[in-house]
């Protein structure tokens, strides 16, 4: 018996693979296709799941009102805007953070040995604070009466204006805000990897062929850290398009995303099939994204001349 | 256009030590390479050369003095625009470019026309024989294949010098050998100003139009191969080029370029020649080379012929390495096996007394030194 595990590679394999697999059945396979069913299904009045077939839960989610046909005053957008909204917020997310984490991780990258252990573990430092408490440290500083709009008051008080506090809680920016700052070390970490990677000696070669700094950027920099952005762009779009903390906490009633509205039909609404219902068109959107991106940039693998 | 393609007057760099001091990597260097010239750096490692090129090049500029290109100050000129190119030791190829891409680089920075670029890329890579190669990625290249790479891309923008920092220092000696005569043919060839850094003395020798033998930051002689070889004009030189036996002595007296010097550990007196002045009574070094010393059997009626005795004799196939005992010295003595025999007594063998001659044309006073 030992003896043939000794020498059978695919032995070996098979059973370095079976608790992962174990688990990727149990927690993920099965309550997948449980989701699936239920989707199909129709709500009991007590919150409980009648299983059927029919489509009236994706049906609702795209707008048509079951039972009602294909007239236009049957058409309700509050779904499709929700996933219009989640998808956009999302894109403009990883947008930003990819346009503030670039800069910063350069920075970092091109600092002095001992220095960069210093910048990164100041990158990672809020990470040890939990995830709600920061969020709602944003909600201390973007409420009417909050840090900001107190720091605005001083301001405009010390030049003699007139001042009324912004209202920037419950807002898509404040939302923004939130996710952008609750993502940004997600890509730090990957594009500092790629661009402390790079050999210095080519920035030189660039310019001793004749590259001024923007030109050494674009030929020479960005293609060679292209990998980090990719990876560091599916470790934050993912996510955020799930999230519903941040828009929980920072977006109150006014952003609801389709994290949100999964997480209310569960526990508010008690109406578990619609909810399986936008989980899976959440995936499926989240798939369809993350397909053509990495058909088109790659999974993060280093790129080589072909 | 100015005499010389590259000058550097005066040049001093200073960086900072980790312990806080500072260094003069660069010691109040000056260097004139002429047009054409294939001029080589040399030195042991941490000397100076890496930056002193850095400093033609424009990557690093100097703390004092001036460098010049076809006669021009660079003065704080970045390097893109400075009309030299540069061979990496690390190659330093773009990994995400093909090869013919590669090359093509500098030119587009150029913004020269793409049929012309097209025109020269392909010329250039026939140049270092990699055509056919254009598609493949840097990755899919030999050591070697990737350093005619990197000389392919310098070359192709025509620069009026080109830097190599240890080109060959990477490849296996066979690859090398073979490198050296074509690197040297290439510059003949293109006849473009080669500067060349190496540690390898040998490389310096083969290669070289001059050579500039460098140590601790400053430059000692600069020289053609033969200049530096038969006319060291220090210690330290003579024992970095080549294999040398140094003696200490005393100047006794002077005639003209003909010396005498008394040795203590030979207890006699030496004759010998000197490119420079020396006085009577100045403490002063001897070189000479353990080829050009001659042993034989008997006593020869020769100036400086001392008796000595065999410690160590090792036939290496056309040569015969002996370290000879002459009073309190050991020199290394290398005998050209000049006739072909099985006949153990034409070696030299252990223990044999001999006698060795120092002609003294061939004995050479330098400076002394401490240590
Ligand atoms: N950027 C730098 N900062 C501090 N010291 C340096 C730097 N570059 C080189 N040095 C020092 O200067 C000396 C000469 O270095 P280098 O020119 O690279 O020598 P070589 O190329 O002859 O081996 C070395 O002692 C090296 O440690
Ligand atoms: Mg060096």
């Amino acid at each position: 018996m030992f003896q043939r595990l000794r020498e059978d590679k695919a032995l070996q394999g098979t059973l370095l693979i079976l608790p992962t697999l174990a688990v990727m059945v149990g927690l993920l396979i099965i309550p997948l296709g449980l989701t699936l069913i239920i989707s199909f299904g129709q709500r009991t009045a007590d919150g409980g799941v009648i299983y059927t077939f029919t489509l009236d839960n994706y049906l609702r989610l795209v707008g048509i009102t079951p039972g009602c046909g294909f007239k236009s005053e049957c058409f309700d957008p509050l779904y499709a805007n929700i996933l219009w909204r989640s998808l956009t917020l999302a894109l403009q997310t990883t947008a930003l953070v990819i346009l503030l984490a670039y800069p910063l991780s350069y920075f970092i990258a091109r600092a002095p040995l001992k220095r960069r252990n210093t910048f990164l573990f100041m990158v990672l430092v809020p990470l040890w604070t939990n995830f709600v408490i920061r969020v709602y440290a944003w909600m201390m500083i973007l409420r009417t009466q909050g840090v900001l709009n107190g720091i605005l008051g001083w301001l405009a008080n010390l030049l003699g204006l007139p001042f009324v506090p912004l209202e920037m809680l419950y807002t898509p920016s404040a939302v923004l805000v939130g996710m952008v700052y609750e993502f940004l070390p997600f890509m730090i970490l990957p594009i500092y990897t790629s661009l402390e990677k790079i050999d210095p000696a080519l920035y030189e070669a660039a310019a001793d062929l004749g590259a001024n700094a923007a030109r050494t950027f674009l030929r020479v920099t960005l293609p060679l850290s292209m990998p980090g952005i990719v990876a560091g762009t599916i470790l934050v779009f993912i996510p955020v398009m799930g999230t519903f903390i941040v828009s929980d906490i920072l977006g109150g009633r006014q952003v609801i995303l389709i994290g949100n509205l999964i997480q209310r039909q569960f526990l508010d609404a008690r109406d578990p099939t619609f909810g399986s219902a936008a989980s899976l068109i959440l995936m499926v959107m989240t798939l369809i994204v993350t397909y053509f991106y990495t058909r088109k940039f790659g999974f993060g693998e280093e790129i080589v001349a072909v | 256009m100015s005499e010389f393609a590259v000058e550097l007057r005066d040049v001093v760099k200073t960086f900072a030590t980790p312990e806080g001091g500072k260094l003069n990597a660069v010691d109040h260097v000056d260097m004139h390479i002429r047009q054409g010239e294939f001029f080589s750096m040399l030195g042991s490692s941490g000397c100076g050369k890496t930056t002193s090129l850095r400093m033609i090049a424009g990557f690093e500029w100097p703390t004092e003095g001036e460098v010049f290109i076809d006669g021009q100050p660079q003065g704080r000129k970045p390097p893109f625009q400075r009309p030299v190119n540069t061979v990496f030791q690390s190659y330093a190829l773009f990994q995400h470019m093909t090869v013919a891409q590669n090359v093509a680089f500098g030119l587009e920075m150029d913004k020269v026309d793409v049929n012309e670029i097209n025109r020269r890329v392909s010329e250039a890579l026939a140049m270092v024989k990699l055509n056919g190669m254009e598609k493949r990625s840097p990755r899919q290249l030999s050591g070697g294949q990737q350093q005619r790479v990197a000389l392919a891309r310098a070359l192709v923008k025509r620069p009026k010098v080109l830097l190599l920092d240890e080109p060959l220092g990477a490849l296996d000696l066979k690859l090398r050998k073979e490198m050296q005569l074509e690197l040297k043919a290439l510059q003949q060839e293109v006849g473009i100003t080669f500067v060349f850094v190496t540690h390898d003395q040998e490389e310096a020798l083969t290669m070289s139009d001059r050579i500039a033998v460098m140590s601790r930051g400053k430059v000692l002689q600069i020289g053609a191969p033969v200049e530096i070889y038969e006319r060291p004009n220090c210690k330290f030189v003579a024992d970095f080029i080549g294999e040398t036996n140094i003696l200490t002595g005393q100047v006794r007296s002077v005639d003209g370029t003909h010396l005498k010097v008394y040795v203590p550990d030979l207890e006699a007196e030496v004759s010998a020649v000197a490119e420079s002045q020396f006085q009577p009574g100045q403490p002063v070094h001897l070189s000479i080379r353990p080829e050009k010393i001659r042993l034989a059997e008997e006593r020869s009626l020769n100036e400086n012929c001392f008796a000595g005795n065999v410690i160590q004799s090792a036939y290496i196939g056309s040569d015969t390495r002996v370290k000879v005992k002459v009073g309190k010295i050991v020199l290394k003595v290398w005998e050209q096996n000049h006739i072909s025999t099985l006949d153990p007594d034409a070696y030299f063998q252990q223990n044999e007394q001999t006698w060795a001659t120092l002609f003294p044309e061939n004995t050479l006073v330098l400076p002394f030194e401490e240590g």
